[in-house]
């Protein structure tokens, strides 16, 4: 699972508010090779959560992307080649989704999370 | 020929716990393969769908953008983690593993807040079958295709939450037979602010296949 798709995932346990970002447990983080591609990230930008994405990807083993996002740095290569790599190179191969909310943790295993409810969360 | 660039049956992973590709599945991939065209124009960028199987209808989008040079960001969900282990032997097999994120899941669960309105391609191939409605709920190779009363059971579980998902440019591709009565699903969708139309059929031994592809209803006012 890229942070990409972990930008999009919220706990829909019933009840929970605030499910939204999953804390990460990486057991195991593989960096992988993705094209380059500055207009997709410039695309797929408004549609983040930037601080989920920058908090992720520290605990994945990336720290170190600004606070704060500016229109000139979506123009800029250094920048958008450090967004790149955290979006969508960090790869959670092995470890765990945790609900910020009611701590539950949801597996992942070979890069797949279980969202999978129990009965009594639906 | 973008009909050349989609996945391979011979290397298309299913088990017995697994559907395998079928005359349903190759339609909706010809329904692809005929929209892709105009992706050249207007790239889909989040591609999702719903319950991959074997993940050849995944590893065939994944393809086709792959060879219309498209960046995007494919997820697909199984609730049955044989299908989910079956998808990425697909994807992997076509070396495209990397570009599809996989999740279990039921339908979109942990997904719909998080997508609203964001979805550019959505595609389902739903359990279809006309079946007592009891047997929806048998686990393993069933859910792939016992779909209730008319075969609507699940279809209609689903309806309601695509308005939400799909993008100012969004379509979604839905496989039905003519049990499900597909002009009454289009119907349905209408109220929720989506037209749709058959873009292809097709009768295979007792089915006759409809492929509808929905967008958003265009403001006129």
């Amino acid at each position: 699972m890229k942070l990409l798709t972990h930008n999009m995932l919220s706990c829909h346990i019933k009840g929970v508010q605030n499910g939204f970002p999953f804390k990460i447990d990486p057991v195991k983080v593989q960096e992988v090779d993705a094209d380059y591609d500055p207009d997709f990230l410039r695309h797929i930008f408004p549609r983040l959560e930037w601080k989920a994405l920058c908090e992720a990807a520290a605990t994945m083993g990336a720290p170190g992307l600004p606070e704060e996002v500016t229109e000139e740095m979506l123009q800029d290569d250094e920048f958008l080649r450090s967004f790149h790599h955290a979006l969508l190179e960090l790869v959670l191969e092995e470890g765990a989704l945790i609900c910020p909310e009611t701590g539950r943790q949801f597996p992942v295993h070979k890069g797949v999370p279980n969202l999978l409810l129990n009965e009594d969360e639906n | 020929m973008l009909r050349d660039h989609i996945a391979d049956v011979r290397l298309t992973h299913a088990d017995r716990d697994v559907y395998e590709p079928s005359d349903d599945s190759f339609v909706l991939v010809d329904a692809l393969v005929a929209a892709a065209e105009s992706w050249r124009k207007v790239p889909p960028r989040i591609c999702v769908e719903v319950g991959s199987g074997s993940g050849y209808i995944s590893c065939s989008i994944a393809l086709l953008l792959q060879q219309l040079g498209i960046a995007a960001h494919c997820i697909s969900t199984d609730i049955n983690p044989a299908a989910v282990s079956a998808t990425a032997c697909t994807l992997q097999a076509h070396n495209v593993l990397g570009k599809v994120d996989l999740i279990r899941s039921d339908l979109l669960q942990g997904l719909r807040a998080r997508l609203h309105r964001a979805v550019d391609l959505l595609v389902f191939n739903p359990p279809y079958v006309p079946t007592p409605d009891e047997e929806v709920l048998r686990s393993g190779i069933a859910q792939a295709w016992a779909g209730g009363n008319r075969g609507r059971i699940v279809i209609d579980k689903f309806l309601p939450v695509v308005g939400d998902l799909l993008s100012a440019q969004g379509h979604f591709f839905l496989v039905t037979v003519a049990e499900n009565d597909p002009e009454e699903i289009m119907s349905i969708m209408q109220q929720h602010g989506l037209s749709g139309s058959i873009v292809l059929s097709r009768r295979a031994d007792e089915e006759l296949l409809s492929i509808i592809c929905f967008k958003r209803e265009t403001v006129t006012d």
